[in-house]
């Protein structure tokens, strides 16, 4: 079995470590979590190597079913970190880790930590309601509500209390997922009216509209045409100067366009059940280019997956 | 070189057979049609021999004494409007609250276990809904909190047909809610909503059509519901026209009953038997009115999303 951790580049592990260690004084209650998430243009920027969440063996389990095997993942701040590998690799499950979306699973049971900003997201008096709001999703399929534009994009903001002009919000939201100027004269049409990545982009819109710092996005470009998917890519490089964003893809070349670190998953197959395990994490240019493992080397080339 | 004709006519006797299967589908759509009109003829013939032979001023009266020259319609159309409003009163939040606990909060196991009990609820004859609604309901629950109420109450008579449509409401506003995509539920459970706004300000509004079909479903059960009615009602030869629910009253079903059984074993006298008819016809026109809109209701429901 190969451990996740040790496949990181030796020069990235005391770093990550540290960043936690300063934005973690132990603590762990949901009150802290509020006050633990500073808003992004107060922290530099160019400090990419700040951890956001840190993933540390994980272990998933759906019943008796062991879904992802000991995941170690630190996600930097202001980075795309795309998660690559074949189907049912467990790539899903653990990003649905990240922000508790697991939790409305019933069988599902969760081991390990996830750190957000020091805060383990799995702690008993940590509300998966309150780390949503700090960590948007983006889902495969467009999933907009049957409700308007505005509607659709108002809705996190209108939920979670929020006071200023919320006008301003909703076109803030559109215009930075590049979506304002296709439907500024329209907001209070359905959302069904629009295309599918049109679609796609008001949900990102929807997902940004609750500041959240990080974006979870899950397959977000599969059921859309190039088109529509090289400007959700696009986008994506725009958004990540102000969110970290952790992407599931299928898509290789994808992972390699937009990600600045890619990791790559694959379905153990020495273990008695089809468990997800991590192969290799690295700068995106080496997992494509060199990769350390044979097996990450032979997805990259199609001769698997 | 030889040229062989191919036949693609297929074989005659399975042409033979499938014809035949066709027609005896037909025919069974065919008979209900039928049946429909032969309703509504026999209807209509005699209540046109009703309204044209009728005394005018005897249809607006102080009641309906069908034996004695009484027709006024407006005692047992009161009847059906309170009654089925008031039953409306009950089944609602029982059966909407019902259907979203089910639908959204239950666990499986729970669901696995509750929902057999409501079909089994739903099955119950309504003619033992109204022996438990004079026996149990009416001294222990009407005649306890309103001292003027005696056994026979149309009060009494609408919480049975409450109890008796709302399984009906519960199970197909269930249907409506689980029919909402999964995608959306987690879109709101993704911005960060509790499972109480998902439901408010997705789950339900995405439902609407199809809840407001059920409650017209209900609806147009509670006015068509007889033996509740006929039991509990009290005014069922005959009665004064009356609003307060703690009086007895009679319905256009009940007094339709009253007089095709006969309970007082006179014929009555000149258009006795064909008041009835009339009664009929307004009912049926009535409920296909309602059936008519819930219809429309039900096939909005299947575009919106």
């Amino acid at each position: 079995m190969t451990n996740a951790g040790d496949l990181r580049p030796p020069s990235t592990l005391p770093l990550d470590r540290q960043a936690t260690v300063q934005s973690s004084p132990k603590v762990s209650t949901a009150d802290t979590l509020a006050t633990v998430n500073a808003p992004a243009s107060s922290i530099s920027p160019s400090n990419t190597d700040e951890v956001v969440l840190d993933i540390t063996d994980l272990n998933v389990y759906y019943g008796d079913f062991h879904a992802v095997a000991d995941v170690s993942l630190p996600i930097r701040r202001n980075q795309i970190t795309a998660l690559i590998g074949p189907s049912g690799c467990g790539k899903s499950t653990v990003l649905r880790c990240c922000n508790r979306m697991n939790d409305l699973i019933e069988i599902a049971r969760v081991e390990g930590s996830v750190k957000y900003h020091g805060v383990d997201l799995y702690d008993q008096d940590v509300d998966p309601v309150e780390v949503r709001r700090r960590v948007g999703m983006v889902f495969q399929k467009p999933n907009p509500f049957p409700k308007s534009i505005y509607e659709n994009v108002a809705f996190g903001p209108k939920i979670g209390g929020f006071s200023g002009n919320l006008d301003d919000l909703v076109q803030e939201s559109l215009t930075k997922a590049a979506l304002w100027d296709e439907v500024k004269n329209k907001l209070s049409e359905s959302a069904f009216a629009l295309s599918g990545g049109q679609q796609q982009r008001l949900c990102i819109a929807r997902a940004i509209a609750t500041s959240p710092d990080v974006l979870l996005m899950d397959e977000p470009c599969s059921a859309l045409d190039p088109v529509a998917t090289f400007r959700i890519e696009e986008l994506m490089r725009d958004l990540k100067e102000e969110y970290s964003i952790v992407i599931v893809t299928h898509n290789m070349q994808q992972a390699a366009r937009v990600s600045d670190r890619t990791a790559f998953f694959t379905v153990d197959t020495d273990r008695s059940q089809r468990t997800g395990v991590l192969v290799e994490f690295d700068d995106t240019g080496t997992i494509f280019t060199k990769p350390t493992e044979q097996r990450t080397e032979d997805y990259i080339t199609g001769r698997f997956g | 070189m030889t040229t062989t004709t191919i036949s693609l006519s297929g074989n005659p006797k399975r042409h033979r057979r499938e014809r035949v299967v066709k027609r005896i589908f037909w025919a069974s759509a065919a008979v209900s049609v039928l049946i429909s009109a032969a309703i509504v003829m026999s209807l209509i013939g005699r209540a046109t021999t009703f309204f044209v032979e009728v005394d005018k001023s005897s249809l607006v009266d102080i009641g309906w004494f069908p034996r004695r020259g009484l027709y006024d319609l407006l005692t047992p159309l009161a009847g059906t409007v309170v009654v089925s409003l008031l039953a409306m009163f009950v089944a609602v939040p029982l059966g909407l609250g019902a259907a979203i606990y089910l639908s959204e909060f239950a666990r499986p196991r729970v669901r696995r276990f509750l929902k057999p009990i409501l079909e089994v609820l739903a099955g119950i004859p309504s003619v033992v809904i109204g022996f438990f609604a004079l026996t149990w309901l009416s001294p222990n629950l009407v005649q306890r909190v309103f001292d003027s109420a005696g056994i026979f109450s149309m009060l009494a008579a609408s919480i049975g047909v409450g109890i008796l449509i709302t399984p009906l409401i519960a199970s197909v506003s269930e249907d409506a809610l689980r029919a909402v995509p999964t995608s959306l539920r987690e879109a709101a459970f993704g911005l960060g909503a509790k499972r109480s706004e998902t439901v408010r300000k997705v789950v339900f509004p995405a439902a609407i059509s199809g809840i407001v079909a059920s409650m017209i479903l209900g609806l147009s059960r509670a006015i068509g519901e007889t033996m509740v009615m006929f039991m509990v009602g009290g005014a069922v030869g005959g009665g004064i026209r009356e609003l307060n629910p703690l009086r007895p009253g009679t319905t256009m079903t009940a007094a339709i009953a009253s007089v095709a059984t006969g309970s007082d074993q006179v014929v009555g006298e000149g258009l006795t038997f064909e008041s009835v008819f009339a009664l009929g016809f307004l009912l049926f026109v009535f409920t296909l009115v309602l059936n008519t809109v819930s219809d429309r209701f039900v096939r909005r429901a299947r575009e919106r999303y």
